[in-house]
């Protein structure tokens, strides 16, 4: 079952003119019928990794396997793979079907074939109707499923989406994820999705592969990803977090015992499950999320603060709390929580010894 | 709405107070013209009036006075449009390459292929024509370089034929294809041609079915430009053809000059005007059938 689609190993590429590497050493396997992301930043390489599977680049050092085979300098049209552009690039002089029709016609397939086939596509991406309008008479989201059915048309191995969905408005985006979800699913074609939005990431992947200045951060499913973050880069661009930093002074096992320096005066310490092997002594910067720390009596609590602030979303409440040196603390509630009580006085907060991830400082 | 109509008159006037002066002026003027009867010794007579000259289109009158067909002026209209045609399509030809190269190399490399491309209008028409008769004629540049690399031992004899008319007339008229179709290809997004690749198109089909197309405005254009002027052609086939292969153009010359039928050449310029109106109108329904046809 878990064949490898893609074999990324050792890709480098160097565009001319720029001091840095846009992919630095990548090696990556991509499984069969999977949502594969590549998230990061702007300028991460997340793109440029994207084009060079789908054969747009000409790699410095490395290779790509796509099912097996080496592509090598195999050009794009050679390639069992589909990109959908984030422009969509959708041809402007052929209607819908004509699109859509575009890739079944060049591997010359029998026009009957090519009818039915882009009849399904339509119906698939609940395009009917449609197949006679140009794309400029098409609202965004309807370009996005011609776009979508034009690359899924000849039924490639890989499927390669470009940061697909970022020009539609927000409600739009969900519906399309669901969308792209469910057709990777009934297709069961292997997706291989770029974005920079961190939470359509979590959404819709099986796995993630995080990347920033063209390395890999991390590679491992969503909730990995984000309950096991490797580095503090992935911690800080995944998700909400608190950063305390702290010192390690025992180590017991996996885990370990530190000092939190954000309390003033009061040793404030903590056990923690797993201390990323961090020696005694040496400094480190704790990692919290905001949902897996918990009021408590300020008797039994870890830390205390004011509540200067509450952001209200519905489901949850963010209370921004200021610790005795300022530090910051943010605590995900429930939308049910008391208010007036959080603002009223000082307040008391626990954190449990397996919702901390350590790092070295 | 007052101001605006005022507006639009004083932006328009200079505009429509040229082509009418200019253009709708002396075209009902040939039309008046066409109309009367030609003066013994050149001019005409503005009193009386005739339709003789359209009659001379089709017919010849002999000195009986009888009418029989005559297709001598058909003959010059169709050999016009041939070597027009002719012409269209060999500036296509050397122009689509030559555009699709300048789209593949950098912007400054492009501009100065494009500062190549206006050189020669920088020298006047006649004198780039004569040139060419230097380049063609028996013993000249041609015959002497073709000779020198052994590829040929007589000379081509290619001055004088319509074959120089044609070779003339598409160095003219090169630019005004090169430039229209360089601007159409420039403009097309290059991620088309990226997704078309990554669709599983070879070059050849990204050319015949994604650039080609997108293109054909700017290529249309270029040819309009090519052929409508090439059709009352005067210089080329004058220096060029020697007079031997006469066009449209030279026949209104030579009606107002050496034959002094002023009514006759008004005629023929008015049926080339009328011709081409009918070929553009024709082009335009082909295209708008063809836009319904494709949706």
């Amino acid at each position: 079952m878990t064949e490898t689609a893609i074999a990324i190993s050792g890709v480098r590429k160097t565009f001319p003119g720029t001091p840095h590497a846009a992919l630095d050493g990548v090696s990556l396997d991509i499984r069969k019928n999977e949502f594969f992301t590549l998230l990061g930043p702007s300028g991460c390489g997340k793109t440029t990794l994207l084009r060079s599977i789908a054969g747009f680049e000409d790699l410095d050092e490395g290779s790509i396997e796509l099912d097996g085979v080496d592509m090598g300098r195999t050009p794009p049209n050679l390639r069992p793979v589909n990109t959908v552009f984030q422009s969509y690039a959708l041809f402007p002089h052929m209607s819908v079907a004509q699109n859509i029709a575009f890739a079944l016609e060049m591997l010359d397939r029998p026009r009957d074939g090519i009818r039915t086939r882009v009849a399904e596509m339509m119906s698939l991406l609940r395009l009917e109707g449609l197949g006679e309008r140009l794309p400029a008479q098409l609202s965004g989201g309807q370009q996005q499923r011609v776009a979508l059915g034009r690359a899924l048309a000849p039924q490639p191995k890989v499927l390669l989406l470009d940061e697909p969905l970022s020009a539609l408005d927000l409600k739009l985006r969900k519906e399309m994820q669901i969308e792209l979800k469910r057709l990777q699913m009934a297709t069961g074609i292997t997706f291989v999705f770029v974005t920079h939005d961190q939470e359509e990431a979590l959404r819709m992947s099986d796995r993630i592969a995080v990347m920033r200045d063209g390395k890999l951060m991390q590679v491992g499913r969503s909730a990995d990803i984000y309950e096991r973050p490797a580095n503090l880069f992935v911690a800080e661009f995944i998700g909400d977090a608190n950063f305390l930093p702290a010192v390690c002074v025992a180590r017991n096992g996996d885990g370990g015992r530190f000092r939190l320096s954000c309390c003033g005066e009061d040793a404030v310490e903590l056990d923690v499950t797993d201390a990323n092997a961090i020696a005694t002594g040496a400094k480190a910067v704790l990692v919290v999320r905001p949902e897996r720390i918990s009021l408590a009596p300020i008797a039994s609590a870890l830390l205390c603060g004011e509540v200067p602030e509450t952001i209200y979303s519905g489901s949850d409440r963010m209370a921004h709390a200021r610790l005795a040196d300022g530090t910051q603390l943010r605590v995900r509630l429930s939308g049910a929580a008391d208010v007036q009580e959080l603002l009223a006085g000082r307040c008391g907060f626990s954190i449990a010894g397996n919702a901390v991830r350590a790092f070295a400082a | 709405m007052k101001s605006v109509r005022t507006r639009d008159l004083a932006l328009t006037a200079p505009a429509v107070l040229y082509l009418a002066l200019f253009m709708i002026a002396p075209l009902l003027l040939m039309l008046y013209v066409s109309t009367l009867e030609r003066a013994p010794f050149g001019g005409v007579l503005w009193d009386t009036h005739t339709s003789v000259a359209y009659e001379k289109l089709l017919f010849e009158r002999d000195f009986a006075g009888k009418l029989s067909f005559n297709g001598d002026y058909i003959a010059i209209f169709a050999r016009s449009f041939r070597l027009a045609a002719i012409t269209t399509l060999l500036t296509l030809v050397v122009s689509v390459p030559t555009a699709l190269y300048m789209t593949t190399v950098s912007r400054r490399r492009a501009a100065f292929i494009l500062f190549l491309v206006t050189v020669p209008f920088w020298t006047n028409l006649l004198v780039r024509n004569f040139a060419w008769i230097l380049i063609l004629r028996n013993g000249g540049a041609l015959d002497q370089g073709l000779q020198w690399l052994g590829l040929t031992k007589q000379s081509l004899d290619i001055l004088y034929t319509p074959l120089a008319t044609g070779i003339g007339l598409t160095y003219s008229f090169l630019p005004f294809m090169i430039l229209p179709t360089y601007v159409a290809l420039e403009r097309i997004d290059k991620r088309l041609i990226e997704a078309a690749f990554d669709l599983g198109a070879t070059r050849r089909r990204v050319l015949s079915r994604v650039v080609l197309p997108l293109a054909m405005p700017g290529i249309l254009a270029g040819a309009i430009l090519v052929f409508i002027p090439c059709l009352g052609a005067y210089v080329s086939p004058e220096l060029l053809g020697g007079g031997k292969s006469m066009m449209i153009g030279n026949l209104v010359q030579s009606q107002f000059g050496a034959s002094r039928n002023w009514p006759f050449g008004a005629a023929l310029a008015l049926m080339l005007v009328a011709v081409l109106l009918l070929t553009l109108l024709v082009w335009r329904l082909v295209q708008a059938r063809m836009a319904r046809r494709q949706p």
